[in-house]
Formats: C-alpha cells, sequence, structure tokens
C-alpha cells in the first residue's frame, strides 16, 4: 500500500522534474531528497511525498480562492459589497478540516519518529564521530585492537597521491582523505560527540542528522543496504571553516570490511588503498551508474 | 515623515481643539527629534531607523548572495582585505568568518532593528493610540526611552563586527542564535560581548515598549470601546506585547549568563564545569519562538485592516481572528524545542513538540481563511496597499505549509539546518512580515505625512519585489531537500545551478528596495495632497477621521464608540 502509492509519487515527481536526483550525493538542479541507502530514509522520502499531497492542494486551493475573490468580487464586477460577516458553519468547518488534515499528517509522521529513534537491538558495530574544528574524529570500538583515525576535507594536492582524482567520485567540499568504513546491511550504532564547538553528523542518504554536543554522547543508528561511498556535510555553526568538514562512509560488503580493518590497525592509508582496489572498479560503477540514471 | 509639520494646519474638522495649543511653545528642531514624547513623532523616528537598519541588513544579504553565486570564494576574501587589512591567506581566513558575520549580522539587524523596530516602534506606536482613541501613548517619556535605548544598541551590534571575535578574525560570527560554546570558548574576543549588550539594550527597549502598550490597550481606550470592538491592529500589539514581556526576560537571563561564562569564570554551559550548551538552546529558543510570532503578529492585524478595507466589507469572523491570535501567541510558548530536534530529545520529548506545532497550523489557518472570506462578496479595489497584502497572503501560506513539514521531527532530521528551513523561515518573514511592513507602509503613508505615494510606483515596487524573493527563496526549497547546509560560505558544485537562481532573485529585490526608497522621495518632492480618508467608507478605524497628518495631539475629546 505505502509502496504503491510511493511509486506512483515517485513517477508522478518524474514526470514533474525531469532532473529528479536520486544520488548518494546531491545532483546539479536536484529538486528532491537524496536517494535513500537506509530503510529509514526510503520511510523519510516517501513521508515527505505524502505530506506534498496535502501542502500543494491546500496552497493551491489558496491561490484558486484568492483568484476567484480578485475576478469575481473586484470592484468594477462586484460593485455594491455584502455586508455578510459571520457564518458559523464555515467557520467551524476551516476549523475542524485543518485539524482532519493534520491527524492524517501525525500518524505517520509520528510512526516516522518512533522508528528513527528505536534502534534494533544488539547492533553489529559501533562507530563513534567526534566534531573537531574543523575535522571529524573516528574511533571503533572493536576488541582489542580499537582503530582511531582523523577524516580531513581532501585537498587538491592528495588527490593524486590517494587515488581519488575522479570529481565525479570524490568531489569538491564532499571527499576526505579517510572515509569512515561500515559493512553493509549491519545496524551500526553511531555515538556522536564534540571536542571543542558544537557540531552535527549529517549522512543524507541515511536520514541521520545528530548534533555533536561537547560534554554529551549523542546516539543514533543506521543500517545501510547498498554499497557505495555516501557524502554528507556539517550541520551545525561551527566557525570559519564549517563549509569545510564533509563526512564521507564507505558501505562495502562485509569480507571487505573485515579485511580493510584487520589492514587497517597496522596501517590506515595502505588499508584505504587496497579498500579501493578492491572496491573502486565495483564502487565507481555503482556510483556512476546512479548517477547515469537521472 | 520628517516633513510632518509642527505647527498643525488644522484641515481637520474637530476645531475643538485648536485652541488648545497656543499652550504649548513652538519646539525647536532638537526638543522636538531628540527629547519627543510623542508618539507619531516616535513613531516617525523608529521608522526612519526601521528603513536605515533595513537598508544594512539588506546589504548585507546581498553580499552573502553575491558570493554564493558561484562555487568558491569569489568576493569575501577581497571584502576581508578591504575592510580589516588581511593579506593573502589570511584573507580567505577572514573572509570565511566574515561571511559568518555578516549571517549573525544580517539575522540580528532584520530582526531586532528592522521588522521589531517598523512594526512595533513605527507603526504600533503611531495608529495603536489613534485606533483605539487615545490622546497618546500611557508614558510618554518611556516612549522616547524605548527609542534612544535601540539607536545604542543598533550601533553595539554594527561596532561588533569590527572588533576581535575568534583569535585573529573580526566580529561575532556565531549566528544569531549564539549557541554556547562557540559564542563562548570559540569566540573569546569583545565582538560576542558587544553583541550580546546590543541583545541586552534592545530587549530592555522592547520590554519598556511591551509594558507601554499593554498598559495603553489596557487603560486608554476610548468610552465605549470594549476589547471585543477593539480593531485587530491594536489586539494583534496588545498580544505581541505580552508576548515580548513574558519571552524577553528570558532571553535576557540566558544572555546574561552567556556574558558570565565568558568574563567571570561561570559554567552555566561548559560542560567541563558542569554546565550544559543544550540549556542554552532550550533558553533561547524559549525566547526564540515567540519571537517569530512577535515579528509576524503586528503583520496579521495590518494585513486584516487592508483587506477589509480595500474589500469594503467588516473583518469577516472579527472575534475568531482575535483569539485566534490569542492562541498562536499562547501555544507559540509550549512550541519551542521542535528548532532542536536534532540535539538528542528523548522520543516523548520530540512526539509532544510535534504535535504542540502542529496545533498551531489550525489558528493559522483560521486566519487566512477568514481573510479570504472577507475578500469574498466584497467589492474590492486593488490600491496598492491591497496588492501587497493579498501578495502577503498568499506568500505567507506558502511559508506557512513548508512549516507544517517542518514540525515533523521525522522528517525534519533531513531538513533541519539546511536550505529548507531558511527558504521557509524567510517566506513567513521576509515575503511574510516584509509584506506585511511594505503594506502598512502604502496604507498609513497618506495618512502619516499627508502625501499621496505614487500608485505606478507603488505596484512597480510590488511586482519587482515578488518575483525577486521568490526567485531567492523558493529555490532554496530545491537545495534545502537535496541537503546543501546552512550557513555555507562555498558548496559542493551540484549545488551551483539553484544557487545562481537565487542570488539573480536577490539582485532584483535589490532593485524592488530602490524602486522603495525612489517612491518615499518622489511622493515627499511631489507633494500630492492626500486628503483625511483617501480609501473611502472602507477604511472605518479612528485613524481616518483624523486629518493627514493628524494634529499633535488628536483625540482631545474623546471619540465615542457606540
Amino acid at each position: 500500500m505505502k509502496n504503491k502509492a510511493y511509486a506512483v509519487l515517485a513517477a508522478l515527481a518524474c514526470l514533474l522534474f525531469a532532473s529528479s536526483a536520486f544520488a548518494d550525493k546531491p545532483v546539479e538542479w536536484q529538486t528532491g531528497l537524496q536517494s535513500a541507502a537506509t530503510g529509514i530514509m526510503e520511510e523519510i522520502r516517501w513521508f515527505e511525498q505524502y505530506t506534498l499531497w496535502f501542502i500543494i492542494p491546500i496552497t493551491l486551493l489558496v491561490l484558486l480562492l484568492l483568484i476567484i475573490v480578485v475576478v469575481k468580487f473586484r470592484e468594477g464586477a462586484n460593485p455594491v459589497p455584502s455586508r455578510t460577516s459571520h457564518n458559523t458553519l464555515i467557520e467551524v468547518i476551516w476549523t475542524v478540516g485543518p485539524v482532519i488534515v493534520l491527524l492524517f499528517l501525525a500518524i505517520p509522521s509520528f510512526q516516522l519518529l518512533t522508528a528513527q529513534l528505536t534502534p534494533p537491538p544488539n547492533p553489529d558495530m559501533t562507530v563513534k564521530a567526534t566534531g573537531n574544528q574543523w575535522y571529524w574524529s573516528y574511533e571503533y570500538e572493536v576488541g582489542e585492537n580499537p582503530l582511531s583515525f582523523d577524516s580531513l576535507l581532501l585537498k587538491d594536492e592528495d588527490r593524486a597521491g590517494l587515488g581519488k582524482e575522479d570529481k565525479a567520485a570524490y568531489p569538491r567540499l564532499l571527499a576526505v582523505d579517510n572515509e569512515v568504513v561500515v559493512p553493509v546491511g549491519k545496524t551500526v550504532r553511531l555515538l556522536v560527540t564534540a571536542a571543542d564547538v558544537i557540531h552535527a553528523f549529517a549522512m543524507p542518504a541515511f536520514g541521520v542528522k545528530i548534533d555533536a554536543v561537547p560534554g554529551r554522547l549523542n546516539e543514533t543508528w543506521f543500517k545501510a543496504d547498498r554499497e557505495g561511498l555516501y557524502y554528507g556535510q556539517c550541520s551545525e555553526l561551527c566557525g570559519k571553516d564549517h563549509a569545510y568538514m564533509p563526512i564521507a562512509v564507505r558501505v562495502v560488503a562485509q569480507d571487505k570490511y573485515d579485511a580493510w580493518l584487520a589492514a587497517a590497525a597496522t596501517n590506515l592509508g595502505e588499508a584505504n588503498k587496497a579498500l579501493m582496489a578492491s572496491t573502486d572498479g565495483a564502487a565507481k560503477t555503482v556510483d556512476v551508474a546512479a548517477n547515469a540514471a537521472q | 515623515m520628517a516633513g510632518t509639520a509642527v505647527h498643525h494646519d488644522h484641515r481637520h474638522d474637530h476645531s475643538d481643539h485648536a485652541h488648545a495649543d497656543h499652550a504649548h511653545q513652538p519646539l525647536t528642531f532638537f526638543q522636538r527629534w531628540f527629547l519627543s514624547t510623542n508618539h507619531k513623532d516616535i513613531g516617525t523616528l523608529y521608522l526612519i531607523f526601521a528603513i536605515i537598519a533595513g537598508i544594512i541588513g539588506g546589504t548585507l544579504s546581498v553580499f552573502m548572495r553575491a558570493e554564493l553565486q558561484e562555487p568558491g570564494i569569489q568576493i569575501f576574501h577581497g571584502l576581508a582585505q578591504m575592510v580589516y587589512g588581511f593579506e593573502g591567506d589570511a584573507a580567505i581566513d577572514g573572509g570565511k568568518h566574515m561571511f559568518n558575520v555578516f549571517t549573525t549580522a544580517h539575522a540580528l539587524i532584520m530582526i531586532f532593528f528592522m521588522v521589531m523596530p517598523a512594526l512595533i516602534g513605527g507603526f504600533a506606536n503611531w495608529m495603536v493610540p489613534i485606533m483605539i482613541g487615545a490622546p497618546d501613548m500611557a508614558f510618554p517619556r518611556m516612549n522616547n526611552i524605548s527609542f534612544w535605548l535601540i539607536v545604542p544598541a543598533f550601533l553595539l551590534v554594527l561596532l561588533s563586527m569590527f572588533v576581535e571575535g575568534p583569535a585573529g578574525a573580526y566580529g561575532a560570527g556565531g549566528g544569531w542564535t549564539i549557541y554556547p560554546p562557540f559564542s563562548t570558548s570559540g569566540m573569546p574576543g569583545p565582538a560576542m560581548d558587544l553583541a550580546i549588550l546590543g541583545l541586552h539594550i534592545a530587549g530592555a527597549s522592547s520590554i519598556l515598549g511591551a509594558i507601554n502598550f499593554i498598559t495603553t490597550i489596557l487603560n486608554m481606550r476610548a468610552p465605549g470601546m470594549t476589547l471585543h470592538k477593539m480593531p485587530l491592529f491594536a489586539w494583534s500589539v496588545l498580544i505581541t506585547a505580552f508576548l515580548l514581556l513574558l519571552s524577553l526576560p528570558v532571553l535576557a537571563g540566558g544572555i546574561t549568563m552567556l556574558l558570565t561564562d565568558r568574563n567571570f569564570g561561570t559554567t552555566f554551559f561548559a560542560p567541563e564545569g558542569g554546565g550544559d550548551p543544550i540549556l542554552f538552546q532550550h533558553l533561547f529558543w524559549f525566547f526564540g519562538h515567540p519571537e517569530v510570532y512577535i515579528l509576524i503578529l503586528p503583520g496579521f492585524g495590518i494585513v486584516s485592516h487592508i483587506i477589509s478595507t480595500f474589500s469594503r466589507k467588516p473583518i469577516f469572523g472579527y472575534l475568531g481572528m482575535a483569539y485566534a491570535m490569542v492562541a498562536i501567541g499562547a501555544v507559540g510558548f509550549i512550541v519551542w524545542a521542535h528548532h532542536m530536534y536534532t540535539v538528542g530529545l528523548s522520543l516523548e520529548a520530540q512526539r509532544y513538540f510535534v504535535f504542540a506545532t502542529m496545533v498551531i497550523a489550525v489558528p493559522t489557518g483560521v486566519k487566512i481563511f477568514s481573510w479570504i472570506a472577507t475578500m469574498w462578496g466584497g467589492s474590492i479595489r486593488f490600491s496598492t496597499p491591497m496588492v501587497w497584502a493579498i501578495g502577503f497572503i498568499f506568500l505567507f501560506t506558502v511559508g506557512g505549509v513548508t512549516g507544517v513539514q517542518l514540525a515533523n521531527a521525522g522528517l525534519d532530521r533531513a531538513l533541519h539546518d539546511t536550505y529548507y528551513v531558511v527558504a521557509h523561515f524567510h517566506y513567513v518573514l521576509s515575503l511574510g512580515a516584509v509584506f506585511a511592513i511594505f503594506a502598512a507602509w502604502y496604507y498609513w503613508f497618506p495618512k502619516m505625512s499627508g502625501y499621496m505615494y505614487s500608485e505606478f510606483l507603488g505596484k512597480l515596487h510590488f511586482w519587482v519585489m515578488f518575483i525577486g524573493v521568490n526567485m531567492i527563496f523558493f529555490p532554496q526549497h530545491f537545495l534545502g531537500l537535496a541537503g546543501m547546509p546552512r550557513r555555507y560560505i562555498d558548496y559542493p558544485d551540484a549545488f551551483a545551478g539553484w544557487n545562481m537562481v537565487s542570488s539573480y532573485g536577490s539582485y532584483i529585490a535589490a532593485v524592488g528596495v530602490l524602486i522603495f526608497l525612489f517612491g518615499v522621495v518622489e511622493a515627499f518632492a511631489k507633494k500630492r495632497v492626500a486628503g483625511d480618508n483617501p480609501w473611502g467608507e472602507g477604511a472605518n478605524t479612528l485613524e481616518w477621521q483624523l486629518s493627514s497628518p493628524p494634529p499633535f495631539h488628536q483625540w482631545e475629546q474623546l471619540p465615542r464608540i457606540k
């Protein structure tokens, strides 16, 4: 039922916005939400389309009524104004009507909210993200050899050295030197905090946004359904380089993740290169294919 | 209005109080404009102040849009070089911070020094005493100090842009929300202190104004004017004044704690001392949410009068309109944390704030439909104020429905702190409150000045502005959905297209403002006499029974309301 409605909406959206985008990162002239890589984002996208079915008709109704009064009750067309200033029935209707509309919105809204804030029990792994001025640090809480590294904006001069010259896969202001790597299809618990000022960890394709507050450990979760490279950006004003501390998450198959994690414990740079070598052939086609489909 | 005659020309018919004038010595320029206790003169001062602040705040926004027209940094490193004298790479860093200073100053100026002074200090000061049949405000000297507090407040905020903020950069760049720790440990320089003191003084000015309006409206209505017969603009100002009185002290408390955290070693908001940065957000938004209704409620009142006047019909559902505003004001106090869905609130707290926020849509809907019903069956003349008012209704509706979307915490997760929010609040404020201000300007300009504005220039101003602001803010919905965060000086290349459209829109809107200013000059130059009531029988509130401009003191004999 939900899916059918969603399909109809999506088709309609495609008709309306020929350039409508479904990507792991924003694309030129995009007019809608980014495509979903998690079930939560799928629900957010559905709910956003669902709300449009109410708010666009309401706006058009107001516009239509305004056009009618402007045409029909202009001085030339209606020289003698009526003196009507009350009509209890219609006042009750336009009070109760919106209440009903809001109920229709509230029910799926509460379902979505509950789904977001109810993580599945027993997450498969935990990653901690710490916001700094102006980069992110990540810690993997994995058994005896915990892994931690910083993730900074990719500098142009480092592109060649890191094998990230492809600006379509590694866009300006989104690409980083060290991506977060997580396995596909696994529930990841994400702990978020900050070391200096407030930042916010945002990953649009996952439907995740949570503030990184000093002195506080915020918790959220995601379960990525698709392999690929996903981009987000800091979403709380944190100073001069607020626009220059992106977030990148690489979702890979479990075996590749395991190999990466084992290698990263000793040499992160080599582990990343090995991971890129094993996935980028595939990952690049995933990315480029996703973008070419628009 | 600077040309409003001191020596009153008694074209008005109320000769009964003409003889009272010779009791006064003629006022010198200094006495009249610096020591003023006359609500109309103070209102005029407020309007002039709001125009100046609006030009400054608007200019800041055009600089930001010019920067965002293309990806990369184009102008702010140059600006930082010119204004602060940075060289080379330091200019890039200085420019990045300067952009944040511009977003911060733009918001503070537009909210505290443009919209509030225009609607409350300006139009409400001018018209509320006249409309309720009072000779002046209850506390005329307090009225004067309200105005003369806002001027130094504004100067402090402007000054903050030129002193050190974060180490090695100038100005307070923490956004108008000034969240700690960025506004405490993140910005050690005195810029933030100046901005906080500016807010304190502006807040004190508003609290005094609010006390004045509440006292005036509750005690000085003409005989026979019960609250249920009071014009809706007076209602809207009464409710606004209560919101100010109850919310601004909370802001004052919050920013005082910020100040002591910064300067006297307290740790209200510093976790290392047991404080909590989120506490500030609760205090700020407990003020901040009522504040947005403070900005829009007077506009609701103004639009009601204009719609009624030019439809030649009484307001539809007057009591519903008045109590819808009461409801909006009351519920506005219990929804603040919908600005904080991503800080880590519990599921129960988020559910409550979603529910409470959605409730506000109901009284707002009542107002929209009642305005349309007021026009329905009317005999509508499309004079300039009416065109602005109709534009207001539609654009406010667009901003309102995106507000209903954002109320849903689940969806706000994706849209929080993106351009979707920027688009939403500019539709309700830049296209809502500001359209109401321009509607009020054209509606009351003939009354205040005695001169008629140019109908052609007024309509041209409307259409240029309408096209401009929609071009700025509609594409920002798309940017927000695509995930572009707010307060970014630079963005991934994929966002270039809509940013370019948005920037072009801001240049068009800037031309609109120039047309407005030209229209004001033209009206004073041409001196077309407006007459006591240029709008005809539909304009039936008390100000239209006075001369244009009204006498220095009106209602020396109180009008009786049947």
